[in-house]
């Protein structure tokens, strides 16, 4: 297959950055978005010519590194996918397809596709986990969690931390981010004991990088390639309340 | 040098809590005035990281990932082992102990692999308390499933996406001492030397993936934990990214290399379609549990699966080998399927496929189980093949997927250079000739959590420590010998990408020494490996400037590495003169085609020690002895 490519260029943080136009020839239907831009680059590196800078790494869509903005559509124009995941037999031949960075307040352009998401570190840090020091733990079926429970838990730990919940938000928000860690915990035994602190600190970290706020869009569920439902946004919700009035 | 494995005497069930009564301790008063710097923030890291700093230490980590929850360890899928019985099977400490010892080809150490069988429990209690979401059976205890290589159900799971968990689950671990100022992360930053004085491991050198500056760290004691080498292959189950770069720097800087021909070939993975491909996608051998492996009695029948009858199938595992069927260890089931193609039975475009079959088992537990239990691997295959697994057989094919070798260590998880340890997949220690599936996982986090807090500990407290100044001499070569090896890279200025270089590395390694090895084969590939070396450095071409993120950079570096570690991996089979696990030298097999190990001659770890660039490197044996489990034939009939 054929393929006109329009791709963001930027050299660093302070550059403007454009549109530059590439051809890709002679790829795969099979082949992958990422290994689209692999093919294209060998071009590039070949002639001398800076290669296009994006993070990717297991290729497999677990590692939450990849994530581009193809054709207006953060990991595509499709639902439930990463980059990384995108066939190109998804497309048709002779198609131009423009390939952006996640515009994000929140994520700032490092180079090229590549951003900083590290801000999903830092709300981590402020209370997604729970407390538990290596040795302390009792006997791990000492913890009964329902299945239904575990269960839930799991669809929302599944989260990859990819970011495209706030990149296809319309107000840049990691609601869905944070709520899928608040949810996992407040589902689980585990986590009740910090519940209150933890939804409180989160919040106020994802608020203070810069982080919109949730106006029930919903455009997240769709894109989260695990399908992270917005339930876990309700779930924090209610958490979030439940802090507020003190326990 | 003379290798001490330190490996402790007296009864085995005893010898790690003595070891640990016998170890210094530092006071904890103290122990903020030691720094240790972990490279890798994967399972083996971020678990170490996490348990060092509770423990008081001041620890700085560097991962090359922009975040340490990115590193490879995210993408296991099926499960991790633990002896814990709770399905009152009859698993016990003993008998993980024994089915890995086993499954390791008698090529692992008694006392390393005794430990990690003992604090496996424990692995799964501070995972569960982290907040892990394994799965549960309905009345709220864990589910475990079984396993390629044990006729037991101890693997405990997290749908198809158990190393994600448990990633996450030391990550939080690591982010809540962020928060509290006892570890510092150093994202985007690659280690590119060790910096050795007076002996010791006392700092790394690394390079700032964004700006490209050069910087040295320093420390007390240097855990590496930066996973392992099978992209060496190029395609292969592993990231992209991982590499051999930090095993290698540690090499040429004095740490021996063990056992680097010890590679495990996994038997089910998405076949190869086509040269741009970048990776291999494997299909969890979880997978094994549920589906039979099967291809057509008939050479070159094009039929469609479902138009094949009974009749007509081989279950080839399950015809020879009756009592572990399609459960038998990784290296039999990939070494047996490659002879079904090589006699013409492969299915698929390519004929380098067999079927792995869920029809059975959708008849019997119904579509929705099965996607209950398979359901993001269903879903990938069916995205990656455009083929529906439910509807149709998958088709499957072996990939590299792990590698037992790595850096040696002793008992204590430390190189030969005193004060740099070696976690995770890195280090050689655990598994032998062949890891069992769902191990590594647990191997990982015994160190992290449990083996290294001590042993690390008993270092610090038991050594005179000289302090450094960022100034010293040996401080600023290190340094400048980076900046001078990415010159090097920089100005040969070519025509041809590094990735170039890799696949043709990727190819002859794959072709010659891959899943089997013969000599004539092995000494091509090493003269082979020498001339992409040679055009390497004449051909190679990074465009772009090394003063800012420039992943072309990060490229050459490692596949200039994986060619020198390519040479002596080929090197390390050839010199191994037995078939064990994962090494399968075509000369030497049964009868019936299976491994034939030479005891009395190599019944020990080959530690080859650098002797400088373009010399042979020299081989250590690290010789091992069998007193609780007298090596037998391994007979998974
Ligand atoms: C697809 C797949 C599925 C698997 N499934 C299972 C399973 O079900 N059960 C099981 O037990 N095992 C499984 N394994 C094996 C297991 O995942 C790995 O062996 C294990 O996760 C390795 O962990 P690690 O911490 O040693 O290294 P990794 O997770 O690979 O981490 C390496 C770290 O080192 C860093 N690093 C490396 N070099 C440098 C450098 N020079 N400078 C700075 N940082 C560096 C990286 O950034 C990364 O943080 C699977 C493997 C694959 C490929
Ligand atoms: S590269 Fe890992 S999710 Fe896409």
């Amino acid at each position: 297959m054929d393929f006109k490519l329009r791709v963001w260029r930027q050299k660093n943080r302070g550059d403007k950055g454009r549109f530059e136009t590439y051809e890709a020839k002679g790829i795969s239907s099979e082949a992958s978005v990422l290994e689209m831009l692999d093919v294209v680059n060998r071009g590039l590196v070949a002639v001398g010519k800076d290669a296009i800078a994006f993070d990717h790494d297991c290729r497999e869509g677990i590692c939450g590194s990849c994530g581009i903005v193809i054709n207006g559509g953060v990991h595509g124009p499709f639902e439930h996918n990463t980059t990384c995941e995108l066939r190109m037999r998804r497309f048709s031949d002779g198609d131009t397809i423009t390939i952006e960075p996640f515009r994000v307040r929140a994520f700032p352009i490092i180079k090229d596709l590549v951003v900083d998401r590290t801000a999903f570190d830092r709300i981590m840090q402020a209370g997604g986990y729970v407390t538990v020091k290596t040795g302390q733990a009792p006997e791990a079926n000492n913890i009964a969690v329902p299945k239904k429970i575990a269960d839930e838990a799991m669809d929302a730990a599944q989260c990859v931390g990819c970011g495209a919940c706030a990149a296809t938000c319309p107000n840049g928000s990691a609601m869905l981010f944070v709520a899928a860690k608040v949810s996992q915990l407040a589902l689980l035994p585990q986590g009740k004991a910090e519940r209150k602190e933890r939804v409180l600190s989160m919040v106020a970290q994802m608020d203070k990088e810069g982080f919109g706020a949730c106006s029930n869009s919903y455009a997240c569920e769709a894109k989260c390639p695990k399908s992270v439902s917005v339930s876990h946004i309700a779930r924090m919700n209610r958490e979030f309340l439940r802090a507020g009035f003190g326990s | 040098m003379k290798l001490d494995p330190r490996t402790p005497s007296g009864p085995i069930e005893k010898r790690w809590s003595t070891r640990k009564f016998d170890m210094k301790l530092v006071n904890p008063a103290n122990r903020r005035k030691y720094t240790v710097i972990i490279v890798g923030t994967g399972l083996a890291g971020s678990s170490a990281a996490a348990s060092l700093a509770e423990l008081g230490y001041n620890v700085e980590c560097f991962t090359f990932h922009e975040s340490a929850r990115r590193a490879h360890s995210i993408a296991a899928q099926g499960g991790i082992n633990a002896a814990k019985n709770y399905v009152n099977d009859g698993d016990s400490v003993w008998r993980l102990f024994h089915d890995t010892i086993k499954g390791g080809d008698y090529r692992a150490r008694e006392s390393n692999v005794y430990r990690l069988a003992e604090v496996s429990g424990n692995i799964i209690d501070q995972c569960v308390a982290q907040g892990v979401p394994f799965a549960r059976e309905y009345g709220g205890s864990l589910d475990t499933r079984s396993f390629g290589g044990a006729q037991l159900s101890r693997t405990f799971y997290a749908r198809g996406q158990t190393g994600q968990q448990l990633l996450l689950g030391a990550y939080s671990a690591l982010m809540r001492n962020v928060k509290n100022g006892s570890v510092k992360v150093h994202g985007r930053k690659e280690m590119l030397d060790i910096i050795v004085i007076d002996g010791r491991a006392r700092g790394i050198v690394v390079r700032d993936l964004v700006t490209g500056e050069v910087t040295t760290h320093l420390a007390n004691a240097v855990i590496m934990a930066t996973g392992g080498y099978g992209n060496v292959f190029y395609l292969s189950t592993n990231a992209v990214a991982s590499n051999v770069s930090g095993l290698m720097k540690a090499w040429r800087k004095g740490a021996y290399l063990a056992n680097p021909c010890y590679t495990q070939i996994h038997p089910t993975c998405i076949p190869v379609s086509g040269d741009y491909q970048s990776k291999l996608t494997l299909m969890s051998e979880s997978l094994r549990n549920d589906g039979r492996v099967w291809v057509p009695k008939k050479k070159g029948d094009g039929r469609s699966p479902e138009l094949i009858p009974e009749s007509e199938r081989d279950y080839y595992l399950e015809r020879m080998y009756p009592s572990f069927g399609n459960l038998v260890p990784r290296d039999v089931a990939s070494r047996r399927a490659k002879e079904m193609c090589d006699l013409g039975l492969g299915v698929g475009k390519t004929g380098l496929s067999v079927y792995l079959d869920f029809g059975d088992s959708i008849k019997r537990l119904g579509q929705p189980v099965m996607a209950e239990k398979y359901g993001n691997l269903m879903d990938m295959y069916h995205e990656i093949t455009n083929e529906d697994p439910y509807k149709q057989p998958m088709r499957i094919y072996p990939a590299v997927h792990y590698t037992m070798g790595g850096l040696w260590v002793d008992y204590h998880l430390q190189s030969s250079i005193p004060g740099l340890f070696v976690a995770g997949e890195a280090n050689f220690s655990d598994h032998g000739a062949n890891r069992l599936g769902a191990s590594a996982l647990m191997q990982g986090l015994a160190d992290g959590y449990f083996v290294l807090p001590y042993t690390v500990g008993d270092y610090l407290a038991d050594t005179k420590f000289e302090a450094v100044k960022a100034d010293a001499p040996e401080v600023a070569a290190g340094a400048k010998e980076v900046r001078v090896g990415i010159d090097r890279l920089m100005n040969v200025n070519g025509k041809v990408p590094a990735d170039d270089f890799h696949r043709r590395l990727g190819h002859v390694m794959w072709e010659k020494v891959g899943m089997a090895r013969e000599k004539a084969g092995l000494e091509t590939a090493i003269s082979e490996i020498q001339t992409i070396r040679k055009d390497f450095w004449k051909d190679l071409k990074v465009s772009g400037s090394d003063k800012d993120l420039n992943q072309e950079v990060e490229k050459a570096g490692r596949v200039a590495d994986f060619i020198d570690f390519g040479e002596l991996l080929a090197r390390d089979a050839l010199h191994r003169e037995e078939s064990c696990g994962g090494h399968f030298r075509v000369e030497h097999q049964t009868e019936e085609g299976e491994t034939r190990r030479d005891d009395q001659n190599y019944a020990y770890a080959a530690a080859w020690q650098y002797a400088g660039e373009g010399a042979a490197p020299l081989l250590n044996k690290d010789e091992l002895s069998f007193e609780y489990d007298i090596p037998s034939n391994r007979n998974y009939k």
